[in-house]
């Protein structure tokens, strides 16, 4: 695989090759830089959604409305006691009323809302696993029962526009990095044609004294392989860099969704592989680029 | 005698122009000398091309090394090509490979070792008189140097049939004959030669060379049956 590495070096010199000379590393440098930076904000919503769901997917949240508080409190408490004795159920907390108004606080302010409003009381339920729609439905009569104004919500149901946008941007950053790829073949394109134009008169002679297509395009797919790599670990310092420092921020924010939005090993070292990609794609792309060309000659 | 090269029908068109060659038909044995007259615009160097396999034929049959050199599949094409050597009449010398490198080309085309190749380049350097030139780049060379770079090129891997594009014309005479009797000694070990020519006293320099002419892209003889160029007086019975 790692043949054309090794061609000796008087075959090298056939075509000249220039380490940075030329504008080809510093183009892939450019896009492998973008690219690691949207596979870094894909692999990072990956795992946030992933992270997000998985916890969700199995917590829901108990409402008890009822004007009365003290009703309110007996109906949190035997609903809490209900759900205590369902296998189904691991954890069961009911929320004081002083983290309720802590939770609604943003939006309608610090007064003492608790007498001036009748909140409702939140029962958090934790699941052994992701409940199905009917136990579910079972959950809600069998607390009905005991509190008649009590709703049992999945709490995926709250988080679900949000994960529905998180998958779009995963799409998109996953989008990008196929334009991105695209576009490299493409700039490695190029550079092999006007690599070909420049070194054509060369080609024709080694051509014509018995050189093989498969010689010559060894040639070529080791100097833009070598352009690709050296490009690519240049893009991937700087994206490298980037990514490391917006971890930081993301980190230093430490709360909930932002805080889950960050890399693992595994998400690394894919970032790491994609310089390495990319020299497999330019390799490949110069292949099929200089023997589609040497094919038009006899 | 078995043939090497034959011809039957051949006629070449560049594009959708008149026909450049036509209607040739000939026969070219191992072991022989030939030589390709006719004034400029011929088709001498067209009638090379298809020699040295850098065209297809537009029509008829070329037989190479007793293939079919027209429908040959062309992975099969670099094979035949490295028995062929070729002097190019603008000598194609790569600009930045020293003379060393230019003639040891077609032997790293063929895979040769490096440590084989290093005596017969360094023997064929001192042949063409440019031992001491061995790093030399074709810029720094004369005409006359880049020529007999683009012969050595042409001779260091024993072809079966050496093809040469006016092969004496930017050489003094002294070095014309020089290069004359090179071939002359390739073909004495079997190599069979063609050298196209517009310089009519080179004929003489070869007893029993045969000579083609073309004219306006046709053969003189349109038969095939190659003409024996005068002899030299001296030599005459």
């Amino acid at each position: 695989m790692f043949k054309f590495f090794v061609i000796p070096g008087h075959d090298r010199r056939l075509i000249p090759e220039g380490r940075l000379s030329g504008p080809m590393p510093w183009v892939i440098a450019i896009m492998i830089f973008l690219t690691v930076l949207a596979a870094a904000a894909g692999l990072a919503m990956t795992r946030a959604m992933g992270d997000v769901s998985d916890e969700l997917s199995s917590r829901a949240t108990v409402q008890i409305v009822e004007a009365n508080s003290e009703i309110r409190s007996d109906q949190a408490a035997a609903v809490a006691e209900r759900l205590r004795s369902i296998p189904l159920v691991e954890e069961v907390r009911v929320l004081p009323p002083e983290e309720i108004e802590a939770l609604i606080e943003p939006w309608l302010g610090t007064q003492d809302l608790g007498e001036d409003i009748p909140l409702p009381a939140l029962v958090d339920v934790k699941l052994a696993r992701a409940a199905t729609d009917a136990e579910y439905q079972s959950l809600r009569s069998d607390l009905q029962r005991i509190a008649p104004g009590a709703r049992i919500e999945p709490s995926s149901g709250y988080i679900a526009p949000v994960i529905s946008l998180v998958r779009s941007f995963q799409w998109i950053a996953f989008g990008l990095v196929a334009l991105l790829a695209l576009a490299t073949a493409s700039a490695v394109i190029i550079s092999a044609r006007s690599a070909l134009n420049t070194h054509g008169e060369t080609i024709a002679v080694v051509h014509l004294l018995g050189g093989t297509d498969e010689q010559i395009s060894r040639l070529f797919q080791r100097r833009i392989a070598l352009d690709a790599l050296l490009g690519g670990l240049i893009g991937l310092v700087g994206g490298g860099a980037i990514i490391w420092l917006i971890s930081g921020q993301l980190s230093a924010l430490g709360s909930g969704l932002v805080q889950s939005v960050g890399l693992d090993w595994w998400s690394w070292l894919i970032i790491a592989v994609i310089p390495i990609l990319g020299m497999f794609l330019a390799m490949i792309t110069a292949r099929w680029t200089v023997i589609g060309a040497l094919k038009k000659i006899v | 005698m078995d043939e090497i090269v034959r011809f039957e029908n051949v006629g070449l068109r560049y594009g959708a122009g008149a026909e450049t060659l036509a209607d040739l038909n000939f026969t070219l044995y191992p072991g022989s000398f030939y030589f390709l007259t006719g004034a400029s615009g011929a088709g001498k160097t067209s009638l090379l091309k298809l020699l040295y396999l850098s065209q297809r034929p537009s029509r008829g049959i070329i037989k190479l090394f007793g293939e079919d050199a027209v429908t040959m599949p062309r992975e099969r094409l670099p094979g035949f090509r490295r028995r062929i050597g070729v002097v190019f009449q603008d000598f194609r010398l790569v600009p930045h490979l020293s003379a060393f490198d230019n003639i040891a080309l077609p032997l790293r085309v063929a895979g040769v070792r490096e440590k084989d190749l290093e005596v017969p380049v360094a023997e064929m350097l001192e042949w063409v008189g440019l031992g001491d030139r061995t790093s030399a780049r074709p810029a720094t060379l004369s005409g006359g140097e880049q020529q007999r770079v683009a012969i050595a090129r042409a001779v260091i891997g024993r072809p079966e049939i050496l093809v040469a594009d006016e092969p004496t014309g930017n050489v003094d005479p002294d070095m014309a004959i020089r290069l004359l009797q090179l071939f002359e000694a390739l073909n004495t070990l079997g190599t069979t030669i063609v050298v196209a020519t517009h310089d009519i006293h080179l004929l003489s320099k070869i007893p029993g060379a045969q000579m083609m002419r073309l004219e306006k892209g046709m053969l003189a003889d349109p038969t095939g049956s190659l003409r024996h160029p005068p002899l030299p007086n001296d030599q005459q019975q």
